[in-house]
């Protein structure tokens, strides 16, 4: 019985199986492989050899970057946490009526199906030098001269990362909150708890799976990324991910696979130590 | 009716500005399409006009948008089929707790998490070193169901945690073969959260950028006809383009919300179920 119920999940776990293997596990694998090749200006060469971890671990460009990257990971991470539990606590504790919370709910989400290229584009009327927000301040008399760091700079990178990623927490941290038996805070309530010391000692430790679910999500995508930094900061500042794309645009795909090894080994040890405080499965 | 706290409006006002931070920019951009022919990339608006979107009709200069467009939704199709199928089937399999069940689980978040360029180069080089030529078809298509396949499977597990066993339980009590009971049973049950999965393989799939950059070959999918388009044009014909694909976005998740509220008033309908009994 217990050979047959598994070769029957086997069956159906098949084809999940094979698109991992072949588009997740096959080319990680390749990538630390190439990691050890060796480049000439528009070829590439089976080798074994440390060069391209060599020049990336003696190059002063590569801790810059990396540290940039944790940076803006960090920052998108604090803003879309206290973002994210606001609009949540919203939707999940002052909304009382559940068809007012699905719509809520679905208004906050939609922008996820739509492209994040555009959402990007959609900042540079905002932003530019001539642009709404500009023009707006000028009007009102706060500043005399046009803002330079609006646009195309780490402003604008960290303002995109929010946009774009604050629905990461919210989905989670809302799920997580629905969870919680009114009834708690109602005891919290009656055993004197003021409205501060509920949401710090009963709602918060409730909510932390969620938290660290977002969380997961938020870190992982900032320190994956390479368009929005690009796009964002005119290509004036720069991330891990840009750091392999500019090596994959000029065809030095080792150097690029040898920085694509680093940051994997970097985005999984925060997630390790990220699971380490939450089961994931029990969530959903 | 209890009366509102003030932490009540506090919040509505924090949300009330949420949202406008996550749909004004979209909504400018919107306006900012129909400026006239003179018109830039910023306001003012200089006169109104369907300039920018005639532009966009007319096959010219801006490359191939519509060649894009049509690959775009091909894909987009093929992929939600895909992780429709592909999800449900990973779903029952996860149900019976096969040996190997928490690697694959892993795997999956792994596929989620996983920054997105790293599947895009190594697919890449697979390809190139195996002497394939990438296409959006073949590496394109793998390569974005790693992206939606694990929302996929995430929410089957959502679904199948709620499941009720009885009812399979009762179907296999009155003899229904295990097909049977997925078909009359299970899947009618779990067909509003297939929509869900549908949603998200061809949304996610029409709007994906990084996992197809390497791997779509020489025909460019929407996205990527857009990033290109980011470089080298200066005129709101970009924000025509943009407006378009977006409401296009909006019109495929209008339908999928449509549907559901339809399936969910035919279920609430009274059926004769037992009637004939009393």
């Amino acid at each position: 019985m217990l050979r047959n119920r598994n070769l029957v999940g086997w069956l159906q776990a098949a084809p999940l199986a094979t698109v991992l293997l072949g588009f997740l596990v096959a080319p990680i694998a390749m990538i630390v492989i190439v990691s050890f090749w060796g480049a000439t200006e528009y070829s590439i060469y089976p080798a074994f050899q440390f060069d391209n971890y060599q020049f990336l671990f003696n190059s002063p460009v590569t801790y810059t970057v990396f540290f940039n990257t944790l940076k803006y990971a960090a920052i998108t991470w604090a803003f879309t946490l206290v973002i994210g539990f606001a609009v949540a606590y919203f939707l999940a504790f002052e909304i009382r009526s559940l068809k007012w919370q699905i719509a809520l709910f679905l208004l906050c989400t939609i922008p996820f199906w739509t492209s994040n290229i555009i959402r990007m584009i959609s900042w540079i009327p905002f932003l530019g030098r001539n642009g709404l927000a500009n023009s707006t301040l000028i009007s009102w008399g706060v500043i005399d001269e046009p803002l330079e760091w609006l646009l195309f700079s780490d402003f604008s990178v960290i303002l995109a990362f929010v946009h774009l990623y604050t629905l990461f927490m919210v989905v989670p941290i809302f799920n997580s909150m629905m969870r919680i038996d009114r009834s708690l805070i109602e005891a919290a309530r009656d055993c004197g708890a003021n409205g501060f010391q509920t949401l710090w000692n009963v709602i918060v430790p409730l909510c932390k799976p969620g938290i660290m679910i977002g969380t997961i999500f938020v870190t992982t995508l900032v320190m994956g990324d390479f368009i929005t930094v690009r796009f964002m900061s005119g290509s004036q500042r720069a991330n891990v991910g840009r750091l392999i794309s500019n090596d994959i645009s000029l065809l030095q795909y080792p150097s690029a696979a040898a920085t694509a090894v680093v940051l994997l080994c970097t985005v999984l040890i925060v997630i390790a130590v990220l699971l380490r405080l939450v089961d994931i499965r029990k969530e959903l | 009716m209890e009366r509102r706290s003030r932490s009540f409006y506090l919040l509505a006002g924090f949300f009330g500005l949420f949202v406008l931070f996550l749909y004004g920019p979209i909504v400018t951009i919107g306006i900012l399409s129909f400026q006239g022919p003179q018109g830039g990339l910023t306001f003012p608006m200089n006169g109104v006009s369907l300039h920018w979107f005639r532009d966009l009709f007319e096959e010219q200069a801006v490359g191939d948008i519509w060649g894009s467009f049509r690959r775009s939704f091909a894909l987009g199709l093929m992929v939600m089929v895909t992780t429709v199928v592909v999800s449900v089937l990973a779903g029952l399999a996860f149900r019976k707790r096969f040996t190997g069940a928490t690697l694959l689980f892993y795997l999956s978040i792994a596929s989620l998490v996983i920054p997105s360029i790293l599947i895009s180069l190594g697919v890449g080089l697979i390809f190139n070193q195996l002497g394939f030529k990438v296409h959006w078809i073949t590496s394109g298509f793998g390569s974005q169901l790693t992206w939606t396949l694990p929302f996929g499977l995430l929410i089957m597990f959502a679904v199948f945690n709620r499941f009720d066993k009885s009812y399979e339980e009762a179907a296999r009590d009155q003899g229904a073969t295990p097909w049977q009971t997925f078909a009359h049973v299970v899947l009618p049950i779990i067909a509003p959260s297939l929509l869900g999965v549908a949603l998200f393989g061809f949304t996610l799939s029409y709007d994906e950028f990084a996992r197809t950059l390497l791997t779509a070959g020489s025909y460019n999918t929407l996205p990527l006809e857009i990033f290109g388009m980011t470089t080298n044009v200066t005129t709101p014909v970009i924000f025509a383009l943009g407006t378009l694909t977006t409401l296009f976005s909006l019109t495929v998740i209008g339908v999928f919300f449509l549907t559901v509220w339809l399936l969910s008033r035919r279920r609430k309908r009274p059926s004769d179920a037992g009637k004939g009994m009393v």
